[in-house]
């Protein structure tokens, strides 16, 4: 009982970080038909950020509570970054044809951003484990289960319950489905495209820098982990259709549940089967399960 | 917007005398290559020759970029599977004939590039990007698990092979600056020639109309996805054979050519080169392995050092190195403030 019950909290885990990522990407290419390629990068930029503040106040001596406090920090970092990226190196390119420049533009963000975070934080593995540490663990049954696990799972629905609301209950939400619709009727009816641009990536790379922030305590930052999240989040936004927020949790569900179910049972496949479910989803389903052709 | 030079894919009819104007170009060209060896050092050789490994598999990419008008972002899979078949013939059948080597690739890449491909063409623009990262990624996958058949992540050696018959000399660095460097060449010749017939044949032509209209490319009869599956597989095999001269000349089959960030360095040479020309993937698969190769040995932050490259490439010289040289020639020609040609077409 208790072994089945960590098993679930693991897939769930994993599903909402995994959804934090892909959520941001899907919703990147959803109003800007942008596929971001350094997005991963961006989830890796939220980590490192969070560990080096947490580390930052462990060598001050801080008590545990401010650590708390600063767990979001590599959040607004990576927002930061999205919104200086947006502006300089994106916006010159929308209008050319064709989504190659797009890609190659990321792609080139992408090394870049890699090897600045080696630059700044160098190659070891920086770790901020002294918040997970604080929470201790749960029994659940007759198995224990780390606490600050559960919060990772909070944190990602509360944030996916935020994310709806936002998009489906503000203004800005009306804005920006609106600008996702048809960009140049939006441009017409008088909304600042460039600007919900701007504010649509830079809220993209939040959330995946939420993600990296709040993964980095139970889990260490390191080099490439960005590039493994990246293909993860495209297998999530494949299954659930680019471009769709729902279909991002659907997808960060069921890649999550696969992913616990393979690291049990078939580990040397886990991967592969991942890529197969997409296949599959879209040979039957062309723009996933939630997408709009 | 066509641009006004005619070189752009080849759709200018080849007359008797652009024939001589280009043996103008190929002559000098392959007199230099074929002497090479002889002037310059082996460290420089050898340099050259992973740049016509390259310029191989970037031909065979451009199939699909430049003349079918599809990115893949997973064309690792075909150079990284040319280059484990090798290693896996060494391993399992005690093979060392590098003709065996190459047929042996050509299969493997004919398969894995038609069973992507079935999926992958159905698809266009982002979506075939993202389809062949993903199923390129399965490659890796495996590769990197099952490490009890294919050494994990140190990957498996491969040693020097016999060419046409002919047993590989114990001067392994001289073998690979002289003997192999020829061989090297000589198939890439072949493969120019081979890809300049493809994409001027009706075949090329029909792939060409896909790329700039896919409705009337349709009407006029053109079975759209056949065609982008055929042009697939060819590009699949040229990347697979590429992969394959790639094994020896490294020593060693590494998952760090099936990982789909190599697929982006194919993509980076491609566009460094110029994906609307048909010597630029050429041109761009040399420049990219000096590139590399020094900026490997001056920093260890290499990859920032290219990728502020393709960001600039990007934002400045979207057409490429044979992209600036058009337009440099076309104003030769033409001078005065008429001459637009930096706009993309």
């Amino acid at each position: 009982m208790g072994t089945i019950a960590v098993h679930i909290l693991n897939a769930l885990l994993y599903s909402s970080v995994l959804f934090l990522i892909a959520g941001g990407l899907s919703l990147i290419y959803g109003v800007m038909r942008i596929v971001n390629l350094a997005h991963g990068n961006i989830y890796a930029i939220g980590a490192f950020v969070t560990a080096w503040a947490i580390g930052l106040a462990v060598a001050a001596d801080w008590p545990n509570a401010v650590m708390f406090v600063l767990l979001p920090v590599g959040a607004f970092a990576a927002a930061a970054v999205g919104a200086v990226i947006e502006v300089t190196f994106l916006r010159p390119i929308y209008k050319r044809p064709g989504d190659e420049y797009q890609l190659l533009m990321t792609f080139g963000l992408l090394m870049i951003l890699e090897d600045l975070i080696r630059l700044i934080w160098g190659p070891n593995p920086l770790t901020a484990t002294s918040i997970y540490a604080t929470l201790g663990s749960l029994s659940i049954a007759d198995a224990r289960y780390p606490t600050y696990n559960v919060l990772i799972i909070i944190i990602g629905a509360v944030a996916a319950l935020f994310l709806w609301a936002f998009i489906y209950r503000t203004k800005f939400g009306v804005l920006l489905r609106a600008t996702s619709q048809d960009k140049r009727m939006a441009s017409a009816l008088g909304i600042n495209v460039n600007r919900i641009y701007v504010q649509a990536f830079t809220l993209g790379c939040f959330m995946a820098g939420l993600g990296g922030a709040i993964v980095v305590p139970s889990q260490s930052a390191v080099l490439g982990m960005g590039v493994d999240a990246l293909v993860l989040s495209f297998i999530v936004v494949v299954i659930g259709g680019l471009g769709s927020l729902e279909g991002a949790l659907a997808g960060a569900l069921i890649v999550g549940v696969v992913r616990e179910t393979g690291i049990t049972l078939f580990p040397e496949i886990e991967l592969a089967v991942l890529y197969l479910i997409a296949a599959v989803v879209l040979l039957v389903r062309p723009a996933g399960i939630f997408g709009r052709a | 917007m066509a641009t006004p030079t005619t070189v752009t894919t080849g759709a200018a009819p080849v007359g008797g005398h652009s024939i001589l104007r280009m043996l103008a170009w190929i002559v000098p060209i392959a007199v230099l290559l074929v002497i090479a060896p002889w002037v310059i050092d082996p460290f420089q050789t050898l340099t050259l020759t992973y740049g016509l490994v390259a310029a191989i598999g970037a031909l065979g990419f451009n199939l699909l970029l430049g003349y079918t008008g599809l990115l893949s972002f997973g064309h690792s899979a075909f150079f990284g599977g040319g280059a484990y078949t090798v290693a896996f013939m060494v391993k399992y059948f005690k093979i060392a004939s590098m003709e065996l080597f190459l047929a042996g690739s050509m299969l493997s890449s004919a398969i894995v590039s038609l069973l992507f491909g079935f999926v992958c063409v159905r698809y266009t623009r982002i979506f075939f990007g993202i389809l062949t990262l993903a199923l390129s990624q399965v490659l890796w996958s495996l590769a990197f698990k099952f490490f009890w058949v294919t050494g994990g992540t140190d990957g498996l050696r491969v040693p020097t092979p016999s060419l046409l018959g002919m047993a590989p000399s114990s001067d392994k660095m001289e073998f690979l600056a002289h003997n192999y460097y020829y061989y090297v060449l000589a198939i890439f010749a072949i493969a120019v020639v081979l890809m300049w017939v493809i994409v001027h044949s009706p075949f090329g032509k029909a792939l060409q109309a896909i790329r700039d209209n896919e409705t009337r490319a349709e009407f006029i009869g053109i079975r759209i996805r056949r065609y982008r599956l055929i042009a697939f597989i060819i590009s699949g095999i040229f990347t697979g054979v590429a992969g394959a001269l790639w094994a020896p000349l490294n020593g060693l089959a590494s998952p760090d050519v099936l990982v789909w960030t190599f697929s982006g360095e194919i993509v980076f040479m491609t566009v460094l080169g110029g994906f609307r020309n048909f010597v630029g993937p050429i041109v761009g698969a040399i420049a990219f392995t000096y590139l590399k190769t020094y900026a490997v040995g001056f920093t260890v932050y290499w990859q920032l050092l290219l990728g502020v490259v393709l960001v600039a490439l990007v934002l400045a010289l979207p057409n490429g190195i044979m992209g600036a040289v058009e337009q440099v020639i076309a104003k030769m020609k033409r001078p005065g403030p008429s001459s637009r040609d930096g706009a993309l077409t």
